[in-house]
């Protein structure tokens, strides 16, 4: 109780209410802008945050962070177009609910969905941060090493089908994150003598080149697209009430997304999958999904809005993020010199779970804001592609520029912008790069610590929660190499069903032969044979 | 006719073949820098030399990526790899207004670039009516009064503001 008592304090200011507002209400209408999505807004307002106060800059980005999946529902049921990447599961069922005209009920059930998810994942965590707290000691440089190790193997193996290119790009990463002076031996690295690159590759400068220059540069060359809206009328309560029909599928959705939010490198995609192929298991009308059912709606929506708190948690006790929008926010830490890590939690507890009501607080303001504005929410979606573009190269700027006011900076944030561009038309993943040049100089700095002791291998991985995370890793691998196999198999198979008969030459005059020497052959050459005589008379 | 191995590749064919090259040749470049660029430090333990990181992640890239164009179902270079290089390159206008208007800044001032690039832009992106080049400017005035203004982010006033009354100066240094 007294805890709490301490956290409400922290959050009893007039600058921290303000940040809430400005976070929820942006992250909404941030997130109903298809094209922009919260990373690119973070990505954005980062340097903004610096000098604000730890706890008003955190509280602005968690508010965008929390909420832009709210705002992404809305293009996601009325013009089947996601508004950020993680509601494209909600077009399944969204937009068929307002193709046959029940949006206000589609739109009413997301809100309430993501509501229940967002409500449910910061209670599971408040109530888990005593545990989190006696666990989180436990972890040493070793562990950490390892747990970085395991986001990094994580993120590689979710990206099925393009594993390959997510490890190039981590190792990409890894590398950036080791240019410029080493700290402890004081040497150069990859630095080509150059001296804007001694002090090494900022991560904001490269995070907002790969998401928001990149994302201009697309908006830019993309064409405009002619819009038709639904229109909305009547309240938008109803949803609650259909929601409380299924509770079961809210729930278990809920949990998946707490659960996958808690391990680096998994995410929202991860739960989603789960949480909408469970609901269709366990669901009495199962052919629904894909048109218009709403326990399809309750799986996608209540999953992706419970891991944004959940994903807080490897950030907060271990220093890990597991995704690219955590990784941003960590560096709002270090610049107000709060390490996130196990020491937060024995030290700074009130801070931590004051950061899980500003969530809880910021998803009621929210689900105000929403049912009381969606009317004029809907028309931001109309922003034209291109015009959206320009508003997003002249924000990037102040992101880019007010950092360090260096033009290098902003050579390098434009270079990555095309990096990105070129990535994105590929459709090769930027998340690793981001997470490799995170989790890279962590495991950098833990390995060195942490070697420090060992004399054999295997002291790597004598203590219980190290040997844990050992096993883990090679499970993980072990479950990618069958995939992998598997995969090679079905392809093999595939071309193998697909392939025509060998067209081979000598395989074709065995054909023949046998053609000929069979009595419908022998039928055929005469036929042939006669006709030629007769042709041959003609002239 | 696409084979079982290309409609199972993930992605679009367009480019592929040319940026797996570059990223592979990029890789191995770097990574056969690696003797000049880094260093190895004597009596060190191999996890704590200052080549060992650049190493592994340059050692991933080369690797992986050679794997991948290996594995890529593509062995020539068609004509639309070349059409989207060629958009690829398209951007570099765009990095080029972006670079202008960081070089311009320190020199004009954030608030009057600001009020002439956007409308600027919008109007080679082809919004050339009144109505959109109007909010184009009322966007670039709320962006600076919201960030300069408000938040205070760090950038600094024009040279040319130097130019102007007393009174003014300081406000336009400041604020603007």
């Amino acid at each position: 109780m007294e805890l709490l008592l301490s956290s409400l304090d922290i959050l009893a200011r007039w600058d921290v209410a303000l940040a809430l507002l400005v976070g929820s209400v942006g992250g909404v209408v941030i997130g109903a802008i298809p094209g922009v999505g919260p990373a690119v807004a973070i990505a954005i307002l980062l340097p903004a945050t610096f000098s604000m106060d730890p706890i008003v800059g955190l509280t602005v980005l968690l508010g965008i962070y929390g909420s832009s999946m709210y705002g992404g529902s809305i293009p996601a049921v009325l013009i089947n177009t996601p508004g950020t990447a993680v509601n494209a599961l909600t077009t399944y069922d969204g937009y068929p609910m307002t193709a046959r005209g029940e949006p206000r009920r589609a739109l009413s059930l997301a809100y309430s969905s993501s509501f229940f998810g967002g409500i449910f994942s910061v209670i599971c965590l408040i109530l888990f941060a005593p545990v989190l707290a006696r666990v989180a000691p436990m972890f040493g440089s070793r562990e950490i090493f390892l747990a970085a190790l395991l986001g990094i193997i994580l993120v590689v193996v979710a990206h099925r089908g393009q594993s390959l290119i997510a490890g190039a790009l981590a190792g990409f990463g890894i590398w950036l994150q080791s240019i410029g002076m080493e700290p402890v031996k004081y040497t150069q690295r990859y630095t080509f003598d150059q001296p804007f690159l001694q002090g090494g590759v900022n991560l904001i400068v490269v995070v907002l080149g790969l998401f928001a220059l990149s994302q201009a540069f697309v908006l830019l060359t993309s064409d405009d697209e002619k819009i038709r809206m639904t229109r909305l009328r009547g309240p938008l309560f109803q949803g609650l009430r259909e929601l409380a029909r299924h509770p079961r599928v809210a729930t278990v959705s809920a949990s998946f997304g707490v659960m996958m939010g808690m391990i680096p490198g998994v995410g929202e995609f991860t739960a989603q999958f789960m949480s909408y192929t469970y609901a269709q298991r366990t669901s009495k009308r199962p052919q629904d999904f894909g048109n218009g059912a709403s326990e399809g709606l309750i799986a996608a929506e209540t999953s992706n809005n419970a891991v944004p708190a959940a994903a807080m948690v490897p950030l907060l006790a271990l220093g890990i993020p597991g995704e690219a929008l955590t990784a941003m926010m960590l560096s709002v830490f270090y610049v107000h010199n709060v390490v996130p890590g196990p020491q937060l939690f024995q030290s700074r507890m009130d801070f931590v779970v004051a950061l899980y009501l500003a969530l809880l607080i910021l998803n009621v303001l929210v689900m105000i804001f929403l049912l009381s504005a969606t009317g004029l929410l809907v028309k931001v979606v109309k922003i034209p592609n291109r015009f959206l573009g320009v508003c997003v190269l002249t924000l990037s700027f102040v992101g880019v520029y007010s950092l360090r006011n260096s033009v290098s900076d902003c050579v390098m944030a434009a270079g990555f912008g095309v990096l990105g561009y070129i990535l994105k038309r590929l459709s090769w993943p930027i998340v690793p790069i981001i997470l490799g040049m995170v989790l890279g100089g962590i495991m950098e700095v833990k390995l060195r610590a942490g070697m420090a002791r060992v004399k054999t291998p295997w002291d790597f991985i004598d203590r219980p929660i190290a040997f844990i995370l050992f096993f883990v890793i090679i499970i993980v691998l072990a479950v990618h190499a069958r995939h992998v196999w598997q995969d090679r198999k079905a392809l093999k198979e595939a071309e193998w069903k697909s392939r025509h008969r060998s067209t081979s030459f000598g395989a074709r005059l065995l054909r023949r032969r046998k053609f000929l020497l069979k009595e419908r052959g022998k039928v055929v050459r005469g036929r042939r044979k006669m006709l030629s005589r007769q042709s041959t008379e003609l002239y | 006719m696409a084979t079982e191995r290309e409609r199972r590749f993930v992605g679009p064919r367009r480019g592929q073949l040319i940026f797996a090259i570059f990223f592979f040749a990029v890789s191995a470049l770097l990574l056969a820098l690696i003797g000049s660029e880094t260093q190895w430090v004597k009596k060190t333990k191999l996890v704590a030399q200052p080549r060992f990181w650049p190493a592994v992640g340059l050692g991933l890239m080369t690797v992986l990526s050679a794997i991948h164009l290996c594995r890529l179902p593509w062995r020539r270079i068609t004509r639309y790899d070349w059409r989207e290089a060629r958009k690829w390159l398209s951007v570099l206008e765009f990095a080029g207004w972006f670079m202008g208007y960081v070089l311009l800044v320190p020199v004009i001032g954030y608030l009057p670039v600001t009020l002439v690039f956007v409308p600027l832009l919008s109007w080679r992106m082809g919004y050339r009516g009144g109505r959109m080049l109007g909010l184009a400017a009322l966007f670039a005035l709320a962006v600076v009064v919201v960030f300069k203004s408000f938040l205070a982010v760090k950038i600094p006033g024009g040279a040319a503001y130097e130019y102007l009354p007393d009174g003014l100066r300081s406000l336009f240094i400041l604020y603007f």
